[in-house]
């Protein structure tokens, strides 16, 4: 572990921060090259040149931000929560931002900006009910907190459910292929707006990080050494929420990735929040690209959803993190 | 110097403390001593207002605690509590540059003057070279120490302990108070301690602070406020009480 001193932390930030940008074109470049039809991205005829830019570029581009949203999303709530095992997703996080974006598909049609602006405030809503749920006078333990998510998830999946009936068949099977975290809608559009949102999450949490390397150790140690409780929890709870709503109304609930992500920046890099934050953003759009890929190469011609592969990897860490604990 | 003026404080609707005044002179030490659920741990949580008081002030060098920020509470008050788990890997380096929070940007770097801050406060706990440990790998003892050195690195006049020497041994108990009383005779700080070693506070205490049901049953030196009648009234145990030959101090001793 570096020490975490101004110089030398300066250096592993821009070694590591390297290696992540590396990694994250590398990814690009690759998700950008393979797929139902294979581009050689040097020598483009006009159709490979339009399936390029019109199809595979905004859907990896979208899946790069959503990747970085979710994985900040889950460094920042871990850290705030202080508990390895919290995640936008089984939280209800994403679920509630799922809710937001079906509400803005029903009331506002195809308006592209409602559905982001309605599933940050479905998202909002999710983070106060669980955490509120899960607060006790003995304060709030890592099983307590799970619990409130998965019933916070259930109340939101039922109520998503009942609100599919109202939708014709067609547009049916595509919502719930979205459901599962499914990047093949992308726009560019869309992405524009997923980055936007993803750098000012990142921006905001990392403000927050070494409050948040407080916070981690305990609530009452972190009002005792100096920091602003409230205002810190406000911020990481406002700007998580923002995260996931845009990350899912551009591509359904991919789950795990506010997970798996920055549990592995923890073992290479440690805990602190400084290196965790930024580092889930680069290691986690590397991650969904390259799990998109995966899930469009597989069974090709057809298609997985990308939150089916995430969830396959994510699932067994879960279950080994919580019997570690 | 540290006053306490008139505080009213609880949770809810429930008082803990009821209309305490005391004041700590700088240099000197204040045992915080009472049965358990006196209110010794609210009192000290007022004292660097992670809780507000319900009526009354604290003021630190003329300064009320209320006008204060956080983090200008954080600079001249420190605090060894118990402390939670964590179940993230924070190395001990990591955990005592937490005091330094409050110093320089609340992002960014700590500075050249916060890694020596931490690194003199670790030393003076007897942790050199454990700086790349993990918390969760140490023992009770270790960890207690640790807790010690964050407050240290903060170099705060003030230092609020609860119970400090709970999971330590007999040479590290004696080297807890030993730095405590540094830390205040050498630089003109001060520090309030909540013990249950009544022995512990007769020796390193200048005052002595009883609490019985969130009032405050005496409050003086040791030699006047370790009374048969007082202790008697405050833990319902009788003791007998006699000179520490070498020191002169109060010694207690239970009666079974």
């Amino acid at each position: 572990m570096t020490k975490p001193g101004s110089s030398a932390g300066k250096r592993k930030a821009l070694r590591y921060g390297a290696g992540f940008a590396v990694l994250l074109a590398a990814s690009i470049l690759v998700g950008a090259s393979l797929g139902a039809e294979r581009l050689s991205i040097f020598s483009l005829s006009e159709t490979e040149s339009a399936i390029l830019f019109d199809i595979r570029l905004p859907r990896v581009l979208l899946g790069a931000c959503v990747g970085a949203s979710l994985a900040v999303a889950g460094a920042g709530l871990q850290a705030l929560l202080r508990n390895p095992l919290a995640e936008p997703y089984l939280l209800g996080v994403s679920n509630g931002a799922a809710l937001g974006t079906m509400v803005a598909i029903i009331l506002f049609g195809s308006f592209e900006f409602a559905r982001p602006a309605l599933a940050f405030g479905g998202a909002a809503l999710a983070t106060f009910a669980v955490y509120q749920i899960a607060r006790s006078k003995a304060g709030m333990n890592a099983e307590r907190l799970i619990l409130s998510g998965v019933i916070i998830t259930t109340l939101l999946s039922s109520v998503i459910i009942l609100l599919t009936s109202l939708l014709d068949a067609t547009r049916l099977r595509s919502f719930t292929f979205w459901l599962l975290g499914d990047l093949s809608q992308a726009t560019m559009t869309g992405f524009w707006i997923c980055f936007a949102a993803a750098i000012a999450g990142t921006l905001i949490l990392s403000t927050q990080s070494r409050a948040l390397n407080l916070m981690m150790v305990g609530e009452r140690d972190a009002l005792d050494f100096g920091v602003e409780v409230g205002r810190t929890r406000l911020a990481v709870f406002a700007a998580s929420a923002g995260l996931v709503g845009v990350a899912v109304s551009a591509s359904g609930s991919v789950g795990f990735v506010g997970l798996i992500v920055p549990h592995l920046i923890r073992l290479f890099a440690g805990s602190d929040n400084r290196f965790v934050i930024p580092f889930s953003a680069l290691f986690g759009a590397s991650f969904v690209v390259l799990a998109d890929t995966f899930a469009r190469t597989l069974i090709a011609p057809r298609e997985l959803p990308v939150g089916a592969i995430t969830a396959l990897i994510g699932c067994p860490l879960f279950i080994w993190l919580l019997r570690k604990n | 110097m540290l006053e306490v003026r008139g505080i009213k404080a609880g949770y809810g609707g429930r008082m803990v403390l009821d209309g305490i005044s005391f004041e700590v002179a700088d240099g000197s030490i204040t045992a915080v001593l009472g049965a358990n659920g006196a209110g010794k741990t609210t009192l000290v949580r007022l004292l660097n207002r992670s809780l507000d008081p319900f009526a009354g002030s604290v003021v630190i060098d003329g300064r009320q605690l209320a006008d204060l920020s956080r983090r200008q509470i954080a600079r001249s008050v420190a605090v060894v509590a118990q402390e939670n788990e964590t179940s993230f890997p924070v190395s001990v380096l990591e955990f005592v540059l937490a005091g330094r929070f409050a110093h320089g940007s609340a992002f960014g770097w700590e500075s050249e003057r916060d890694i020596a801050a931490a690194e003199t406060a670790m030393n003076l706990c007897e942790l050199e070279g454990m700086g790349h440990r993990l918390m969760n790998e140490l023992s009770g003892g270790e960890r207690q120490r640790v807790l010690l050195a964050r407050a240290l690195a903060t170099e705060a006049g003030t230092l609020l302990l609860d119970e400090p020497t709970a999971n330590l041994d007999l040479s590290h108990q004696a080297m807890m108070f030993r730095l405590v009383r540094e830390r205040t005779k050498g630089c003109g700080g001060s520090a309030v301690v909540i013990t249950h070693d009544l022995n512990l506070a007769s020796e390193f205490a200048d005052q002595i602070l009883l609490l019985k049901k969130g009032k405050i049953a005496a409050c003086g030196p040791p030699e006047e406020v370790l009374t048969e009648d007082l202790i008697a009234d405050l833990f319902e145990v009788d003791v007998l009480l006699d000179r520490n030959p070498r020191t002169g101090n109060v010694r207690i001793t239970t009666l079974f």
